[in-house]
């Protein structure tokens, strides 16, 4: 199996559903003339022509708009945000046209359109340039929300993302572009929807997605050396979230830690953690604990971000404290 | 188009018209009684005074042709043909209604007649238009995307950033700029920096015009001009249609007060546009008072029927609350499915 980078991998799901569809273009700043801004769509331009790799002003509502229209009437745009923080200038076409087209024209016009870009915080962008949107996204009926955390699982869940008929939210981690993992040669789509059990344990749940699944990972071994071996799921998909896995897991376990990237308040740990209490309150050997970025806006400074940050040594500490150890 | 049509022809498209116009005005009417009687809830934003924008606009395009709206959006749909009877029963929130009672009065779609909507929020929807005119490119077609919105949304960013991109972009497009004179309460004059707002179009170099928008032909005649400059050169253009409401905003809003006066109100009625080309086709000897009762006679029975239709109508099944809120997808891997749109 190759080895290739999750920017690689998203190139190769953008290259097959283009070459698969002549439907499907994509559109956006800096997609085509200089390769795209974090190199997502090179080579595209190239091979499918400034017709399908529009290049566009810095205009996110804007184009987020053309995206919707063009899709109204039959088109598969995939609108690709340089990053979300930038997407809120476009929100209005993501939430009030977008999500609710179909509904409000009573099953006429579905929008299938793929929003896509970098999420998270990467490194020292501060306060504007380091948010996680999962939450805000994921409150919208309407909206499919997808959160891959590797090159393998950001590939296969891209392109059922553009071959899906509504319209789908990508979360991209902004740090996870030049991570390596393995992706098949032959083709292959993972569904919307489900979770996948990436760590196998009995003694605890961590339940989360996106970058936060590197965490996660990391976390479950070292637990594992202290004997503690814990469990953890990839939501993949936070809209719509897979309920059944996720108790599963916390039935077998009967301990949960909630892990995201994103604040508290009203975050997806938030809904997680609602999940985990009414699917499985008589299995629950303690409270659900979360952890998740420090309720302040991203600073700047190397180690005040680092104190913001949900990280390892949080990881660690809330789940043997889910452990009463 | 031909331009030379026989005198009969001429005829025969002012009655079509005027038939259109006091349509929408005798529908209108009578959903204003049905608000007050409580049949219809929520916002109801009626056309009356600007009957002849959308029916002069639209009557010069194609099947094939687009058309997308703001909120206000009754008439431009029984213009594009859509049935009193469907539209009605979206208003009242019935099963029958065109989005089976999902979208009410703000959110009138026809997906077999190109109608891409009443769009709720000011000005959110004009970079749809653009995206359908991209699209129109995108595939190599000759039709176009017709937008209306009222002369409020030119101060918003969507307007800027859709007229750019379809100047830039060379887009089959024309955006109509509904001027009734204020956005809800505020005047033109205390929202834009400039009153022409036309010219807000040589921002982007692009083609534009002020039409009278009381008068159905001149509306026709500009936006023939505007569809046939995107038909063959793929070139956009802002037409800004000076008009006039004659009812409030809304049906909460009173027709006249707080930021209009009687007398103003007054005033523009005297330019009534189902008068206007009343009037013309009177002096051209081919109307009478006759053909103007019995018309109204059938236009107010159509209107009834309408109404009592959306009446006996069920209201939705509450089993229908979850549906339409995701389109089924093909089967994981499959291709994606072509939809209806595509063949156009």
């Amino acid at each position: 199996m190759a080895i290739i980078t999750y920017r690689d991998a998203l190139n190769q799901a953008l290259r097959e559903e283009m070459r698969h569809d002549d439907r499907v273009f994509i559109m956006g700043e800096e997609v085509g003339v200089y390769q795209g801004a974090y190199k997502v769509s090179k080579g595209l331009l190239q091979e499918f022509g400034e017709m399908r790799v529009v290049d566009t002003p810095i205009t996110e509502l804007g184009f987020a708009g053309v995206g919707v229209g063009a899709a109204m009437v039959g088109l598969r745009p995939i609108i690709e945000f340089m990053t979300w923080n930038f997407a809120l200038l476009a929100l209005d076409q993501v939430v009030n046209a977008a999500a609710k087209m179909l509904y409000m024209s009573g099953g006429q016009y579905n929008i299938p359109i793929v929003f896509r870009g970098p999420n998270g915080a990467a490194l020292q962008l501060s306060a504007q340039h380091s948010q996680s949107w999962e939450s805000w996204l994921a409150h919208i009926p309407g909206l499919k929300v997808v959160t891959p955390g590797t090159p393998y699982d950001a590939k296969g869940l891209l392109k059922t993302a553009i071959r899906d008929e509504n319209p789908v939210v990508v979360l991209e981690g902004e740090m996870l572009y030049n991570l390596k993992g393995e992706v098949p040669e032959e083709e292959y789509f993972i569904p919307l929807g489900k979770a996948q059990v990436k760590r196998e344990g009995d003694h605890c749940s961590i339940i989360t997605f996106g970058k936060m699944i590197h965490v996660a990972l990391q976390a479950a071994d070292q637990l594992a050396k202290e004997g503690i071996h814990v469990d953890v799921v990839d939501l993949l998909t936070v809209r719509p979230m897979d309920i059944e896995s996720i108790a599963a897991s916390v039935r077998k376990t009967n301990r949960a830690v909630v892990l995201e990237e994103g604040w508290e308040v009203a975050g997806m740990g938030a809904q997680i953690a609602d999940v985990i209490q009414r699917e499985c309150f008589d299995d629950l050997d303690a409270p659900v604990l979360r952890v998740h970025q420090e309720d302040v806006p991203m600073p700047y400074a190397k180690n005040l971000e680092r104190a913001a940050k949900p990280d390892l040594p949080k990881t660690i500490a809330a789940v043997k404290q889910v452990m009463y150890l | 188009m031909v331009r030379k049509k026989t005198e009969s022809t001429d005829t025969q498209l002012r009655r079509e018209l005027m038939q259109q116009m006091l349509l929408i005005r005798r529908f209108e009417e009578r959903a204003a009684e049905a608000y007050a009687l409580g049949k219809i809830g929520g916002f109801c934003h009626l056309y009356i005074g600007q009957e002849a924008v959308g029916v002069g606009a639209i009557s010069v395009l194609r099947d094939d042709d687009y058309v997308i709206g703001s909120y206000r959006d009754h008439g431009q749909a029984l213009a594009r043909g859509m049935t009193p009877r469907t539209i009605m029963a979206e208003l009242f929130g019935r099963s029958d209604g065109s989005s089976h009672g999902k979208g009410g009065s703000m959110h009138l779609f026809d997906r077999n007649l190109n109608f891409l909507g009443g769009h709720g929020i000011v000005g959110g929807h004009i970079p749809l238009a653009t995206g359908v005119g991209f699209a129109i490119k995108y595939r190599g077609g000759d039709q176009v995307c017709l937008c209306f919105f009222g002369e409020a949304a030119v101060n918003g960013g969507a307007f800027h950033e859709a007229l750019n991109m379809a100047a830039l972009w060379k887009l089959p497009v024309i955006y109509m700029i509904e001027n009734n004179r204020y956005g809800m309460g505020t005047a033109l004059e205390r929202a834009s920096a400039i009153n022409d707002i036309a010219e807000r179009a040589c921002s982007y170099d692009m083609p534009n015009e002020v039409v009278d928008g009381q008068d159905v032909m001149a509306v026709r005649a500009a936006t023939q001009r505007a569809v046939q400059r995107a038909r063959s050169e793929h070139i956009p253009t802002l037409v800004e249609v000076r008009t006039y409401r004659f009812m409030g905003h809304s049906m909460s809003d009173a027709v006249s007060g707080t930021y209009r006066s009687k007398e103003e109100l007054e005033e523009h009625m005297k330019r009534d546009p189902i008068a206007l080309l009343r009037t013309d086709m009177e002096k051209r000897g081919e109307w009478s008072d006759a053909d103007m009762t019995k018309l109204d006679e059938e236009l107010k029975a159509t209107v009834e029927d309408a109404y009592n239709f959306a009446d006996a109508s069920p209201e939705p099944t509450l089993d229908t609350l979850h549906e339409d809120v995701y389109a089924e997808s093909a089967p994981v891997g499959e291709p994606a499915i072509a939809t209806a749109a595509t063949a156009r």
